[in-house]
């Protein structure tokens, strides 16, 4: 219940934040630059955020509660998926086929590339000698949250 | 001032019903795999075409609660690049290409069919 409520908040906001991008960033004919911001942006954000907070052991209680409001709700709400589908799906429509490829391969290429990124700092945030927690083993995953869920060690609890 | 409401609202629900299918898919998983979040980005760019395919028939405040909201929240593109990532990472090139790849047809090809079927309904 806890749980649903901190995604729910995070959720909330987030979709407000995406809300207001939208309305401050102009929306192109042809790119959808507010989509494709929030998205590369919250993708970066979201790798460095759960890099950050995979430590060895049990997920503390504050970590859980910051994976699953910022995490799940916040940066799982700003970015959209579907919005990005619909905005190919329009080029497609009006004939512009290439466009929407195009349009496709900047999305999913710089959305890799951003989580990438995020992944990278945020290991090196977390594995920084100066934050006194300087345990270098390999981390691992414990949870099967939306945001948290591990892909390569197994998650399911 | 309603139109906020409407997006926050749409969004805390979108988010909630995300960590719940995820929660039911992930734990039926014996081989990690991100289906919870190709099941949501696909379901969800159908919902999002319905929404935007039946448009004047819901009118401007439910578009917002459902499209902007609802379905914005639901969808998530930072957990599947992510999840993607951590395929890539795990020697899982493969299966992390069929999972972006396959996002990106089949949400493409839902959204598609929703706003077909949304402006049929719309008449």
């Amino acid at each position: 219940m806890r749980d649903a409520a901190l995604v729910a908040v995070g959720g909330a906001l987030g979709s407000l934040g995406r809300w207001g991008v939208a309305h401050v960033l102009p929306a192109g004919s042809l790119w959808h630059w507010p989509t494709f911001a929030v998205n590369a942006l919250g993708a970066f954000l979201l790798g460095l955020l759960l890099e950050f907070l995979t430590r060895p052991g049990v997920e503390s209680t504050r970590a859980h509660t910051v994976r699953l409001l910022v995490g799940t709700g916040l940066l799982g709400g700003f970015t959209t998926y579907s919005a990005f589908a619909e905005e190919m799906w329009q080029l497609v429509d009006g004939g512009d086929s290439a466009g929407a490829f195009g349009y496709a391969v900047v999305t999913l290429g710089a959305g890799l590339l951003a989580a990438a990124f995020g992944v990278l700092a945020g290991s090196a945030l977390r594995d920084r000698p100066a934050a006194g927690r300087g345990d270098p083993a390999p981390a691992l995953q414990r949870s099967s949250d939306a945001a948290g869920r591990a892909t390569q060690d197994g998650g399911a609890p | 001032m309603i139109a906020v409401l409407a997006v926050a609202l749409g969004g805390a629900a979108g988010a909630v019903l995300r960590f719940l299918v995820d929660r039911l898919i992930a734990s039926r998983q014996k081989r990690p795999f991100p289906w919870a979040m190709i099941v949501v980005n696909v379901t969800g760019s159908f919902v999002l075409g319905l929404v935007s395919g039946l448009g004047m028939v819901l009118g401007p405040v439910w578009t917002m609660a459902l499209g902007t909201g609802l379905c914005g929240g639901y969808t998530t593109f930072s957990t599947a690049m992510v999840d993607a990532v951590r395929l890539a990472r795990g020697h899982r090139g493969g299966a992390m290409l069929a999972m972006v790849l396959g996002t990106a047809f089949w949400s493409l090809l839902a959204a598609a069919a929703g706003m077909r079927l949304g402006a049929h309904w719309a008449g």
